[in-house]
């Protein structure tokens, strides 16, 4: 199962590089890219304990692969309204990024469609 | 083992160009890559219906997604320079990354030998179910309330993304109007792929019962193709009040929930099934939903409504 | 036979090999985006074709054969709809009837 092993330390750099990326972006996209390799990564690591479930002939324990199809399904939900909230804040203010200064003016233009 | 290892590099590669990668649209390249390689690993894993998953949502659907937002926000890439954090707070970044992997890896190494498994459960009551791929058993008998709860969470994520309409676009057009292109290129393959693609998503959500495929599989392959009719021009998106759209949208759920409440009648509990029905009213469940699973990916892509109904 | 076909896969899915790794130095190398995607084409038809074909050596049914064609001709749509649509936007065509 030495494969499987690898895989699984490659998901934990994986969380690692996406914890990174989560921290370090001020772009708010690329925090939300982050998050989601965060999400590859455990994912992942889910896998990898499937597959050392194997027995009676399945390649790998049908639970957490069936746990691991519901979070990729409940992860693009949640992207997508991550995604359309920063394009409202993008609308709305007309910036996308974190900004570590202090509050700016309150935006004054509620943008046209 | 050697392709395991070179696979395992190749990932990584491409994890850390998605991060350090200065343009965000190259960025979102890196991640649609990061998830078709990542769907190879699944394979590797013997996890195929999660591989299918992982290339169609993971990669494809949200891909997708980020590919048309990064579009939207390139003009505010400039601003963005001047906020870049200092190097103290990167290197104490670094810091805390490793110590999150590190503990991980500490996990993975105290793993229980010999590794618990609930595979022989799964396999005793598979011919009770009638089907034959223990993870659509697992989808749709065994934690079956899961699968429920996940389709409920995709119209309530759909809910809060229709939530966020300025007030007198409500009910209203969503995502850009896209007009058939001159060139007829897109308009050409969307004739041409879409009626295979069609044909495809219903192959693999009815080929789940038994071999590597499902309900989500074939529902994001029937998206994707309307999201292509919808890029093309060909057809435009539907206005979020119509009714037929809120219902194709809800009777999924309903039917799921439906059966499940008939449960307590026919086998004494929520979501149980009749060992003799079983494989009826799996079927009866799926269709509605993968139906109903299409449209949400599909509006969850389009987004909130942005343009009035009328010209 | 099982011999021949082995070594007729190996032969058919190294050469698809040698052209992906074609396309990808000539995807690294050539000066502009329009030679970029000429070099691109090549791993795409002739790339996944002659590992596809490999691979049909090692199909068990006729099912599972046509399957992969399929795989090939789906990817050689996409590819060259894309390879049209990146060239239309780099270059849009000059004449206009």
């Amino acid at each position: 199962m030495s494969g499987a092993m690898l895989y699984g330390f490659c998901s934990t750099v994986l969380v690692g590089l996406g914890l990174y990326g989560l921290i370090v972006h001020p772009e708010l996209l690329r925090k939300i890219l982050a998050f989601n390799l965060v999400g590859g990564g455990v994912f992942l690591l889910f896998g990898v304990i499937a597959r050392r479930g194997a027995a009676i002939g399945f390649g790998g324990d049908p639970v957490p692969q069936a746990l691991v199809i519901t979070g990729l399904v409940v992860a693009f939900a949640a992207t997508a309204l991550a995604v359309a909230l920063l394009l409202r804040l993008f609308q709305e203010t007309g910036r996308a990024i974190l900004q570590s200064d202090k509050l700016t003016d309150a935006p004054s233009d509620n943008s046209q469609p | 083992m050697a392709f395991d290892a070179g696979l395992a590099v190749l990932v990584l590669g491409v994890a850390s160009w998605t991060i350090a990668a200065r343009d965000t649209f190259a960025a979102v390249v890196g991640f649609v890559a990061y998830g078709l390689l990542l769907a190879l690993i699944w394979v590797r894993l013997a996890a195929p219906d999660v591989a299918l998953t992982e290339a169609a949502i993971g990669s494809g659907l949200t891909g997708g997604l980020l590919l048309g937002a990064s579009a939207r926000l390139r003009r505010t890439e400039s601003l963005a320079v001047g906020e870049k954090p200092a190097a103290a707070l990167r290197a104490a970044t670094i810091g805390l990354c490793i110590l999150v992997s590190a503990g991980l890896a500490a996990i993975i190494l105290l793993l229980p030998e010999p590794a618990p498994t609930l595979a022989a459960l799964a396999a005793a009551n598979l011919v009770a179910t009638g089907l034959g791929n223990p993870v659509t058993a697992v989808l749709m008998a065994y934690r079956a309330i899961d699968t429920l709860l996940e389709v409920v969470v995709l119209l309530l994520s759909l809910l809060g993304v229709w939530s966020l309409t300025p007030d007198h676009l409500w009910g209203s057009l969503p995502s850009p109007h896209y007009r058939a292109d001159s060139y007829e290129t897109v308009t050409f393959v969307t004739q041409l792929l879409a009626p295979i693609g069609i044909l495809v998503g219903i192959h693999i959500f009815w080929i789940g019962s038994v071999a590597p495929g499902g309900e989500f599989q074939g529902a994001t392959i029937l998206a994707a193709m309307w999201i292509l009719t919808m890029l093309s021009g060909l057809v435009d998106a539907p206005a979020v009040n119509r009714r037929w759209l809120r219902l194709l949208l809800i009777i999924g759920p309903v039917v799921f929930a439906a059966i499940g409440l008939a449960g307590f009648a026919m086998a004494g509990a929520f979501l149980a099934y009749p060992t003799n029905h079983a494989k009826l009213l799996i079927l009866i469940i799926e269709v509605p939903v993968t139906l109903s699973v299409a449209a949400m990916l599909t509006l969850l892509v389009a987004g909130p409504p942005e343009r009035s109904s009328h010209r | 036979m099982n011999l021949v076909f082995d070594v007729l896969t190996v032969l058919a899915v190294c050469a698809g090999a040698f052209f992906f790794l074609a396309g990808t130095i000539g995807l690294l190398r050539f000066p502009d985006a329009l030679s970029r995607l000429h070099a691109l084409t090549k791993a795409d038809n002739l790339g996944l074709g002659l590992i596809v074909l490999g691979l049909l050596f090692q199909a068990e049914e006729l099912f599972v054969a046509l399957k992969l064609i399929g795989v090939w001709l789906l990817g050689l749509l996409a590819a060259a709809t894309v390879t049209q649509l990146i060239a239309r936007a780099i270059q849009p065509a000059g004449l206009r009837d």
